[in-house]
């Protein structure tokens, strides 16, 4: 396999680190400084950043472009791209552009149904899907073939990932599906929203019996619940998302001016449990709309900030390291 | 892949009683009328031999017969499995469950969206149609069958028989196994 060592995340990953990650939802609007603000809260904590896909099929600015903006405001993105909205010449370019670019990471995913979004008049794509778009990226990168045969020359670096819903049904099915996109490219995944442990511990176990944790990093996706507002949009609106009802009684428990504060409690409780559990690598944290909140969540599971991990100075257009946060988009 | 698109386009030129594009309606999951166990017993009296090779060959250079053959196959299965006439059938290795009529046509298993009562993620009221596709394998000791990997659909085989394919023996290139 190629191309490891232009990637901070897969170093950090390989070097045995509990690695962090958090997740970047890119504005509504062409405005730099959202991303560049939300980068520099996480900066000093996380290895790299995910910048999400137009993720819950809303307009945004797009991944890649919010990808370069992270690499300035020093930290290593993790692009994803999804299958709902290119065709397959059109998400092979955005993955030659990303090469283009220096964006060591590509996260990969089907993506929300257009239904879900602020344009539930369009036409959904889903040409490829999330394991024939990981076989396309890995054959670009380790045979030097785009879709076509033709060659690609310098071939690309990226490490490659993607996600998993270990909560979601046939759950007896989502190992094999992780082994499925293992061998299609996936070197490292990220997990829906993890508010069941037991759950999660049980997918893992089925994860260690097909093997496929020795041949890919898993980081488990968490994120606080900062209101009983979330909670509800979390319990009923965002497909994939499970949430387990001791969670959800805790939360509702508390009087409402303490619901945030819970929420993160219980968030870096969860990071804290998932770091004891042996074949978790690291963490992916998606805080949407509270990602200066990250530090604070981050220290209460103890962890410190990843000052070891190296990275350029701000504004330098070296790739640098990162994680992800839009949990709809996560399970796809 | 090429190969296999240039066979496909004998005699494709023409409009037959199939639309040769996917339909506009949207895909939406749909639960076989056939037993697991049936269609695989089914399948093995239409596996391929020199009989119906030379009924593929007769069928592929005359277009009026190639038209109705394609017709009747495509009532058949749109009755049976809500088949679109993607014209490469993954069915037999999806136990018998269509994964084209999936809202967002994953052929490689169900999306991280399915509710916990086993519903789709775009259409709630109906059952995911990966669910049914697992469950039927399943069912018939066919799960390996659900690891391989399932090439990217070929958008000009769309409104072609599948059968045809078959019988020629040019399915095999549409899934592979994880090497």
């Amino acid at each position: 396999m190629t191309g490891l060592s232009e990637s901070k995340f897969a170093a950090s990953l390989q070097r045995g680190a509990f690695t962090v990650t958090a997740e970047i939802g890119p504005p509504r609007s062409a405005d730099p400084h959202v991303i560049t603000r939300k980068v520099e809260a996480v900066r000093d904590w996380v290895t790299a950043v995910n910048i999400t896909d137009n993720q819950s099929a809303v307009v945004r600015l797009s991944s890649w472009a919010g990808s370069l903006l992270a690499i300035a405001a020093g930290v290593e993105p993790i692009m994803q791209l999804t299958c709902r909205d290119r065709n397959r010449i059109g998400l092979q370019s955005e993955l030659l552009s990303a090469a283009a670019m220096s964006i060591p990471n590509i996260l990969v995913m089907t993506g929300d149904h257009p239904k879900f979004g602020d344009c539930a008049d369009a036409k959904p794509v889903f040409d490829l899907d999330s394991v024939q778009l990981l076989w396309v990226a890995r054959s670009m990168r380790d045979d030097g073939r785009l879709l076509s045969g033709r060659p690609v020359d310098p071939a690309p670096n990226w490490f490659l990932g993607a996600v998993e819903n270990p909560f979601a049904p046939p759950t007896g099915f989502r190992a094999d599906r992780l082994a499925k996109k293992v061998t299609a490219g996936a070197q490292f995944v990220q997990t829906q929203y993890v508010f069941d442990l037991a759950a999660f511990t049980s997918w893992l176990a089925q994860v260690r019996d097909t093997g496929v944790d020795e041949r890919c990093f898993i980081l488990a996706g968490v994120g606080p619940i900062m209101s009983l507002r979330a909670l509800s949009h979390l319990e009923t609106a965002v497909p994939g998302v499970h949430v387990p009802p001791d969670v959800a009684r805790r939360l509702r428990g508390v009087p409402s001016s303490r619901t945030a504060d819970e929420g993160m409690a219980l968030c870096a409780e969860t990071i804290s449990a998932l770091r004891e559990i042996p074949g978790v690598a690291g963490v992916h944290v998606m805080a949407v709309g509270n990602e200066y909140r990250v530090p604070q969540i981050l220290q209460l599971a103890g962890l410190s900030p990843a000052a070891d991990v190296g990275r350029p100075p701000a504004g330098t257009h070296a790739p640098a390291a990162g994680v992800r946060v839009n949990g709809a988009e996560h399970a796809h | 892949m090429a190969d296999r698109a240039d066979a496909g386009q004998g005699g494709a030129a023409h409009r037959g009683l199939v639309a040769r594009h996917a339909p506009t309606n949207p895909p939406q999951p749909v639960a076989p009328l056939m037993p697991a166990r049936w269609m695989y017993r089914l399948h093995r009296m239409m596996a391929p031999n020199r009989t119906y090779r030379r009924l593929a060959n007769w069928l592929e250079v005359r277009r009026r017969p190639e038209r109705l053959f394609t017709a009747a196959e495509s009532l058949i299965k749109e009755h049976i499995f809500g088949c679109r006439m993607c014209g490469q059938c993954a069915i037999p290795i999806t136990g018998y469950a269509c994964p084209m009529t999936c809202p967002k046509q994953l052929r490689n298993g169900p999306c991280g969206g399915v509710g916990q009562d086993g519903s789709c993620e775009v259409y709630s009221q109906l059952r995911c149609v990966w669910l049914t596709a697992i469950e039927r394998a399943t069912s018939q000791g066919h799960c390996a069958d659900l690891l391989l990997v399932q090439r990217p659909v070929d958008h000009r085989l769309w409104g072609q028989s599948a059968w045809i394919g078959y019988w020629q023996e040019r399915d095999e290139l549409a899934w592979t196994d994880p090497a």
